[in-house]
């Protein structure tokens, strides 16, 4: 490692940030594109499995609700998107790299939804979990993207919220309702533990090295365990995990160990829905084009 | 085009750069800063400005070490003691 890059790890590890125009490493920017890049693609491809629920959501409160989270996910995308290119990388190059499978989206929206029950949980649950890496964002080492990700925390606690309220509409429904929640909660579990990552030690994560995240992938999932298992159990919830205990020691959550081939199945675009998303996206891409050029035109 | 925005989040608040958006002219901006930095009243304005048109300078060189115009070029510690012996008031 030359004396620059050696002077950048040290000012990022100590906590500095850097601008777009600063000077940074090679890798520093291939992997920062790499990760805000997947963020963008995530905020995007997360809308498409609630989209599917717009027409079919109980009541037209939950619809407005409803509309209002994608709305807010496609603007996250748009903002990301904006400090991507700032990088170096634009747009239509991430959109290309996106609807060719080159590129990877979180494996939270490889999967299908299929009760509102799905809808519920994604909105509580996978929200969550994306809160508290999202949170984590607000060190990283870059000053753009931590700077737009405060705008982004902020709409996402909205989220959650409104996921709550649909959970708890359901848990206090009818014993069928109850169920939808009992099932999504089963098929969610297992994405939701995959979703901060296999638990590469700090120091071996290049993305913790270079400080664009500012924890490790297991203290995350910890973060989330501490916070989200005691809220799904106090509804009368059962996690389908029977070796799931929090540790009084080491105050550490135990759990079985997640399928981690499954998880690397799933993001290099191999999951139950990932085919269907990625054909939804390229044939809207297709659509709108004209879009892009009547709004290109008009501006010339 | 690139626009900076900034935004201020409430009358009396400094404006502060909130992210920037790409847009084909003005018209399309605002529609667009609008839509993604004001949408949930959390600004009460935005500033949109052509990234082209912002001057940066971003180095303060110091060659003649003015450290007579901070606080950190005046150590008064040793004198104030000296001042409290010299009055009698030095304590401890």
């Amino acid at each position: 490692m030359d004396t620059r890059t050696q002077e950048f790890l040290e000012y990022v590890q100590g906590g500095g940030q850097v601008e777009t125009a600063d000077w940074m490493p090679d890798d520093y920017r291939t992997r920062l594109v790499k990760f805000i890049e997947m963020h963008a693609n995530s905020e995007l491809m997360g809308v498409l499995p609630e989209r599917d629920w717009i027409l079919r959501a109980p009541t037209l409160q939950r619809k407005l609700a409803l509309t209002a989270k994608i709305q807010d996910e496609v603007g996250h995308a748009q903002l990301i998107y904006r400090v991507v290119a700032d990088l170096g990388k634009p747009r239509s190059a991430c959109l290309d790299d996106l609807v060719s499978g080159k590129a990877k989206f979180h494996n939270v929206f490889h999967y299908p939804t299929k009760t509102w029950g799905d809808v519920g949980v994604i909105a509580w649950l996978v929200d969550a979990a994306a809160i508290v890496s999202q949170k984590a964002l607000l060190k990283c080492s870059y000053a753009p993207y931590a700077r737009i990700m405060k705008k982004i925390c902020w709409e996402e606690s909205f989220h959650i919220l409104h996921g709550r309220d649909v959970i708890l509409a359901l848990v206090t429904g009818t014993e069928e309702q109850f169920e939808l929640v009992q099932e999504a909660l089963d098929r969610w579990w297992e994405p939701l533990m995959h979703f901060h990552g296999n638990p590469i030690p700090a120091d071996e994560d290049p993305m913790y090295v270079w400080r664009i995240k500012s924890q490790a992938n297991e203290d995350a999932r910890q973060q989330f365990l501490d916070g989200y298992v005691p809220q799904i159990r106090e509804l009368g919830l059962e996690i389908p995990d029977s070796a799931l205990r929090r540790d009084e020691e080491s105050g550490r959550w135990l759990y079985t160990e997640p399928d981690w081939d499954r998880l690397r199945a799933v993001v290099t675009g191999h999951g139950p829905a990932s085919e269907e998303r990625l054909a939804f996206r390229r044939l809207s891409r297709e659509q709108v084009a004209w879009v892009e050029n009547v709004v290109l035109a008009e501006a010339a | 085009m690139i626009f900076e925005v900034f935004r201020q989040e409430r009358k009396g608040q400094p404006f502060q750069h909130a992210g920037s958006l790409d847009a084909p002219d003005e018209h399309f901006a605002e529609i667009y800063a609008r839509e993604q930095y004001g949408r949930r009243q959390e600004s009460v304005a935005l500033w949109l400005v052509p990234r082209a048109s912002l001057h940066e300078i971003d180095d303060f060189p110091d060659e003649f070490d003015l450290k007579y115009r901070r606080v950190d070029g005046y150590s008064i510690k040793a004198r104030l003691r000296e001042a409290r012996e010299r009055a009698g008031t030095l304590q401890g």
